[in-house]
């Protein structure tokens, strides 16, 4: 109750703080509600932003992230590739605390206490939340795969860029000619349903140029292509002929690090750099609320204001979210649902209705060489009667063909999705 | 001079007090639908860049655009599956909304 007067205090005059933009601060400096989002990836740090954007600045915002930078994961297979930096791929959070005025707090989350409402940090630090968000990405569930835990030094995943998207190049770029370079891929959902064949690609690509007699590998656990199969077939086929060998329903069992060789169900392969992709989960963090995990592994909301269910003032989005029918893992998504919540969050704590109908859309583009990118596209619309996001029927699709265009526009897109995360 | 801003603050606090609660509703609408293309032409449709700055386009410039790519009459690579997933009164509100920023510099 007390909260609640807080809240219309702090929020309650909405339109009297917006038309004095000079001394909104006088009103609300009694007590500004208090909004703690974990993790500063592009769900995290997007929602961080737009929280403090949409409340002018009448929402006090802090952002707890363990790392010091923000390091992309989309574009990171042309860093694997030799095509980009680590430095182009690899962005500061200045932006959110300078332009925006959002706390940073570079630590890590130990405890949740969602009755006290307060997250503890490895540091010490206790944060009070009205309400909290977390975004923690994935985990990687290593224990599934024999062998693997504790050798992603020489079985790099790089499916979290960073130290391991250098690794990976690096061990490509030592590769012996004519050598072998296979990529495990876990069953679905996985972040980035695409990124696989993508890394695929530009491996080949980097191989062209400087291993032409090498192979590529694509193991897959699944039964298929994930994403763009038609046009990952037709771009292999002209440009990488007998280079990239793709075959299905090879699901991992274990791994010998040592020799580098992957025992499959139906055969074994030993690779010259051996690239597995981990089973994922939610990120860890998301176990210290005490959520049920669907599957044991992703954590139910509702779409509507991202909330956990039954977990009043939780909302979890990005990766780490069970998605709704055709939403996709991505960091583009991951965005997208930051501002449906970073929205519901400010409707709540204004004691507001959250909007009924939110909308939300994908673009995922993927290069399949160093001059040539294709896309995959989807709009979704908040369905009252199903109570979660569905695909707008009729909207969305795939590029024709991969072309130099789009690698144009899949640079500038990689930009501005930056930039409207960080900037 | 202070005490004249403080003035025309409070009348104008006064004047949008009244009607706030639909008239917030709908502009928060149309924010959260604009925001949607802010990953490809950046916040509020300022472009970083490569992309088309929307922020200060004319309401019936953009919304021709977006109808014609809607229908399929104007080409597009990207464009026309997005805009077909938003009902025309959607491409209305977010026409309506970009116009209402201030133009971009690099536009």
């Amino acid at each position: 109750m007390i909260d609640r007067r807080h809240f219309l205090t702090a929020l309650g005059a909405t339109t009297a703080a917006a038309a004095l933009p000079g001394c909104a601060s006088l009103g609300a400096s009694a007590r500004k509600a208090h909004v703690v989002v974990v993790g500063g990836g592009f769900g995290g740090a997007s929602a961080a932003k737009y929280l403090r954007l949409w409340s002018d600045g009448r929402v006090r915002v802090t952002l707890v992230e363990r790392n010091a930078r923000f390091i992309s994961c989309p574009m990171s297979n042309l860093v694997i590739g030799g095509l980009q930096s680590m430095a182009h791929i690899t962005h500061d959070y200045a932006g959110l605390r300078d332009r925006h005025g959002v706390r940073l707090v570079h630590d890590s989350v130990t405890a949740i206490d969602t009755v006290a409402r307060e997250v503890r940090l490895a540091g010490g630090e206790r944060l009070h939340y009205d309400r909290l968000l977390l975004s923690p990405g994935i985990d990687f569930m290593t224990e599934a795969v024999e062998g693997l835990a504790g050798h992603e030094d020489r079985i790099p995943h790089a499916w979290k860029a960073g130290e391991q998207t250098l690794l990976l190049h690096r061990q490509l770029a030592a590769m012996p000619e004519g050598g072998v370079f296979a990529i495990h891929i876990p069953k679905a959902p996985f972040r980035c349903p695409p990124g696989p064949y993508e890394r695929a690609s530009l491996v080949a690509d980097y191989c062209l140029r400087h291993k032409p007699r090498a192979k590529v590998l694509v193991l897959d656990a699944n039964a298929d292509i994930q994403s763009k199969k038609g046009l990952f077939l037709a771009a292999w086929k002209a440009r990488y002929p007998n280079m990239i060998e793709y075959r299905p329903n090879n699901q991992l069992l274990s791994v010998d690090a040592a020799t580098r060789t992957a025992r499959l169900e139906f055969e074994d392969v030993k690779a010259d750099v051996l690239n597995v992709i981990p089973p994922q989960r939610a990120g860890r963090v998301a176990d210290l609320i005490g959520s049920h995990l669907a599957n044991g592994r992703w954590v139910p909301v509702n779409w509507l204001t991202t909330e956990v269910a039954d977990m009043p003032n939780v909302h979890v989005i990005g990766d780490a979210a069970l998605p709704a029918p055709r939403m996709p893992k991505s960091g583009h998504m991951a965005n997208q649902q930051a501002k449906v919540a970073a929205a519901a969050i400010l409707q709540m704590l204004a004691d507001q209705p959250p909007n009924p109908a939110p909308m939300v859309m994908n673009t995922c583009y993927s290069f399949v060489g160093s001059d040539s990118a294709m896309h995959v596209a989807s709009v979704h619309r908040f369905d009252a009667a199903e109570n979660t996001f569905l695909p707008v029927e009729g909207a969305g699709g795939l590029s024709a063909v991969a072309s130099p265009a789009e690698a144009a526009a899949a640079q500038a897109w990689a930009r501005n999705i930056w930039a409207d995360t960080l900037g | 001079m202070l005490k004249r801003i403080w003035i025309l603050s409070l009348a104008g606090m006064w004047a949008a007090a009244a009607p706030a609660h639909a008239q917030g509703m709908a502009d928060t609408t149309a924010r959260s639908l604009a925001a949607t293309c802010a990953n490809c032409h950046g916040t509020n449709g300022h472009s970083a860049g490569g992309t088309e700055s929307l922020a200060g386009v004319p309401r019936d410039t953009l919304l021709r655009k977006l109808e014609a790519f809607r229908s399929g009459e104007k080409p597009a690579t990207i464009m026309h599956q997005i805009a077909r997933g938003y009902t025309p009164e959607q491409l209305a509100q977010i026409a309506t909304y970009f116009a209402a920023q201030r133009p971009s510099a690099r536009n």
